[in-house]
């Protein structure tokens, strides 16, 4: 009762202040602040021009400038021979970050469009990995059969060329998947899904250790095989060429991305911030937020999958290890961790955490483990200084740091726009 | 006058604390009714029974004459039933306009359009307008005084084209001028056909604009009346000057 009075007193002192809105905005000038602040100071107003200028861009030459981009994340193969020497090596890595980048955007929806902690996100990249595996026959399942009865009948007789089928197949298992495991632990927030999620990640990776019969346990499946493409006269196979999986990953988060945008700007985008607002004050408009938390771990879980597919396939073996929690590949925390570094609720976020988190300790292996330390230091570093990431969405950018940022929102400048 | 809300024998404990004790009343079809009572007496836990944030311990809520088969604040707002928070929630990193659309009542399954819809959008701007937020529309929603983000609170759930609305005290903390707005709108959407139910500590508003007027102590009703009657009614002056 006495805070309700308290609110009662503030709220009138409030109202003194009635009706002078946007005082509270500062054109982002550079004079007050930290040291660190004005510092880099021009850093950032390149950044906020720069994403300025693109919101105010007419359709078709926002258009070019998302046209060009791909063309140079493309062209990054064909480039790499020309600025090092270990070319083959840098596109391996090129393909990780592919890999990460795709579970770092899918991981966003969650965290950053949903505002749903989830821990166990690499229970979908799992789901996705197994469910190819096992069904492209690499599994102890198809060799027993081949075994016994050599002749027998095979269900698939050239599996290679079932990958896109299998593709498909696995983003649904995943879309059912985030759906089952979404459904009961949706109801909990903030910390209790996290652990919840946590417990999902773990539950996955050891179901995968102790199903023996299926999945060959902790020795994990081995020779799958490998995308090919046969379409009329084209002919081929994938194999071990990074540059071929480097281009599926690219073309693969190129429509994600262009599927994201559209739901972000679209209603379900705007029930998304409402929820992660305040999910009472949402529920009460009648959002349905059940349903738009499911899609949400759903959309998240079925590009996860994709990942697994693409990986399982390039890698050709999988195991339970690959899967940990702290896997420092794709564990649930590794990616999480890019989310957050790269910036949450946009698109370049997630891809530049991604970049960086797979590229630093490549890039210092020569300093041998102690890259690790010098890599757990640098987020540090980051996050205390940028703590709403390196490229945040402005929108999740002005939620944290409460209002130094300008202020036109996404939908808003769209829509002036276009 | 039917019923547009029936409440029976409504009941929620927290730990010791009977917040809500067997609380029956009515609220009829083209109302304004007022619940009233002094602080603590339970008229926020009722809203929130009725409005499916809490699940009663004992008791049922019938709306329309349908009882919900479970808490659902979603499913209610958009079977026509919606409220305000005393303390003002609003989607403070949106703009105005789009509170209002997050607001607009849809089924799930046609969210996937582009934008804010053009017919939400006019309808929003028209919302807006009469409740003087025009200027303000494509301004973040923290950027409102108190007074303002209860407005919007208010204009946000017109856009469901509610039948009833529930006020949890639409004018604590707002200024003189705005109290008068708010009162004006309260008034024209009455005359639009929209039944109210207004938690307000403000008792000359209370006389002027509400009949009925439901008197709440301890969680259970005390009197239920005409304005003058009750403010005659020697329980009440107890209630609210005594103990
Ligand atoms: N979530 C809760 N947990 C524990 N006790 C609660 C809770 N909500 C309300 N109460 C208690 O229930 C009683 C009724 O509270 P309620 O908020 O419904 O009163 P009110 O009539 O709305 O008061 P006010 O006029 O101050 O808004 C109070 O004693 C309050 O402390
Ligand atoms: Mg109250």
């Amino acid at each position: 009762m006495s805070s309700d009075a308290e609110d009662r007193t503030r709220s009138q002192a409030e109202v003194t202040q009635e009706a002078t809105p946007g005082s509270t905005r500062q054109e982002g000038r550079p004079i007050q602040g930290s040291a660190w602040k004005r510092l880099t100071w021009p850093a950032r107003r390149v950044l906020r021009t720069a994403g300025d200028r693109y919101d105010r861009m007419a359709k078709p030459a926002r258009l070019g400038v998302s046209a060009g981009m791909v063309v140079l994340a493309a062209a990054v193969p064909v480039l790499l021979p020309y600025v090092t020497a270990d070319s083959g090596y840098w596109t391996s890595v090129a393909t990780k970050i592919g890999i990460a980048a795709l579970l770092a955007l899918g991981l966003n929806v969650v965290v950053g469009f949903a505002g749903l902690l989830d821990l166990g996100y690499v229970a979908f990249f799992a789901v996705g990995a197994y469910t190819f595996a096992l069904l492209s026959g690499a599994g102890r399942y198809a060799i027993a059969i081949s075994r016994s009865q050599p002749n027998a009948f095979k269900l698939l007789p050239t599996w290679h060329m079932y990958f896109w089928l299998l593709l498909f197949v696995a983003l649904l298992v995943a879309l059912i998947a985030g759906v089952v495991l979404g459904t009961p632990t949706l109801r909990l927030r903030g910390d209790y899904l996290a652990i919840v999620t946590l417990g999902f990640g773990e539950i996955v990776r050891i179901t995968a250790t102790n199903l023996n019969s299926l999945t060959d346990g902790s020795q994990g499946v081995n020779q799958i095989p490998h995308p090919a493409i046969n379409v009329g006269s084209v002919h081929y196979n994938f194999g071990l060429n990074n540059e071929a999986y480097y281009w599926l990953l690219l073309a693969v988060i190129v429509i994600w991305i262009f599927l994201l945008r559209r739901v972000n700007d679209s209603r379900i985008g705007r029930a998304w911030a409402a929820i992660r607002e305040d999910e009472l004050a949402a529920a009460s408009m009648g959002i349905p937020t059940i349903q738009m938390k499911l899609l949400a771990f759903a959309m998240g879980a079925a590009v996860a999958s994709l990942g697994g597919v693409i990986y399982a396939s390039q890698i050709g073996f999988i195991s339970p290890d690959s899967f940990q929690l702290f896997s420092s590949d794709f564990g649930s925390v590794i990616i999480l961790a890019m989310v957050v570094l790269g910036g949450m609720g946009g698109i370049a976020g997630p891809i530049v955490g991604a970049a960086l988190i797979i590229f630093l300790p490549e890039r210092f292996r020569f300093v041998g483990d102690a890259r690790f330390l010098i890599f757990g230091g640098v987020l540090v570093l980051v996050m205390v200084l940028r703590p709403q990431g390196i490229l945040p969405s402005r929108r999740r950018a002005a939620e944290l740091e409460g209002g130094e940022v300008r202020e036109t929102s996404v939908f808003e400048a769209r829509q002036a726009g276009s | 006058m039917s019923a547009l809300l029936e409440v029976r024998a409504l009941t929620k404990r927290f730990g010791g604390v009977t917040a809500v004790d067997g609380c029956t009343f009515e609220v009829s079809a083209g109302s304004i009714t007022a619940l009233i009572g002094p602080n603590g007496s339970g008229k926020t836990t009722v809203f929130n029974m009725v409005t499916g944030y809490l699940r009663p311990d004992a008791g049922a809520v019938s709306f329309d004459g349908r009882r919900a088969s479970r808490p659902d604040p979603a499913r209610f707002y958009r079977a026509g039933l919606s409220r305000t928070f005393q303390q003002p929630r609003v989607f403070r990193e949106l703009t105005l306009v789009e509170n209002l659309a997050v607001a607009a009542n849809r089924p799930w399954w046609a969210l996937l359009g582009r934008d804010v819809p053009p017919t939400d959008r006019r309808r929003a701007e028209e919302v807006l307008a009469d409740f003087r937020l025009g200027d303000l529309m494509g301004n973040k929603a923290r950027e409102l005084s108190f007074g303002q983000q209860k407005l919007l609170e208010f204009a946000a759930v017109l856009m469901g084209r509610p039948k009833l609305v529930l006020l949890d005290e639409p004018t604590a903390g707002v200024n003189p001028v705005m109290v008068e707005t708010m009162e004006q709108h309260i008034r024209d959407l009455h005359r639009q056909g929209i039944t109210f139910l207004v938690v307000e500590h403000e008792m000359n508003l209370v006389m002027r604009l509400c009949d009925p007027v439901i008197v709440l102590d301890h969680g259970a009703k005390l009197a239920e009346g005409r304005p003058a009657e009750v403010q005659r009614d020697p329980l009440v002056l107890d209630a609210y000057l005594g103990t």
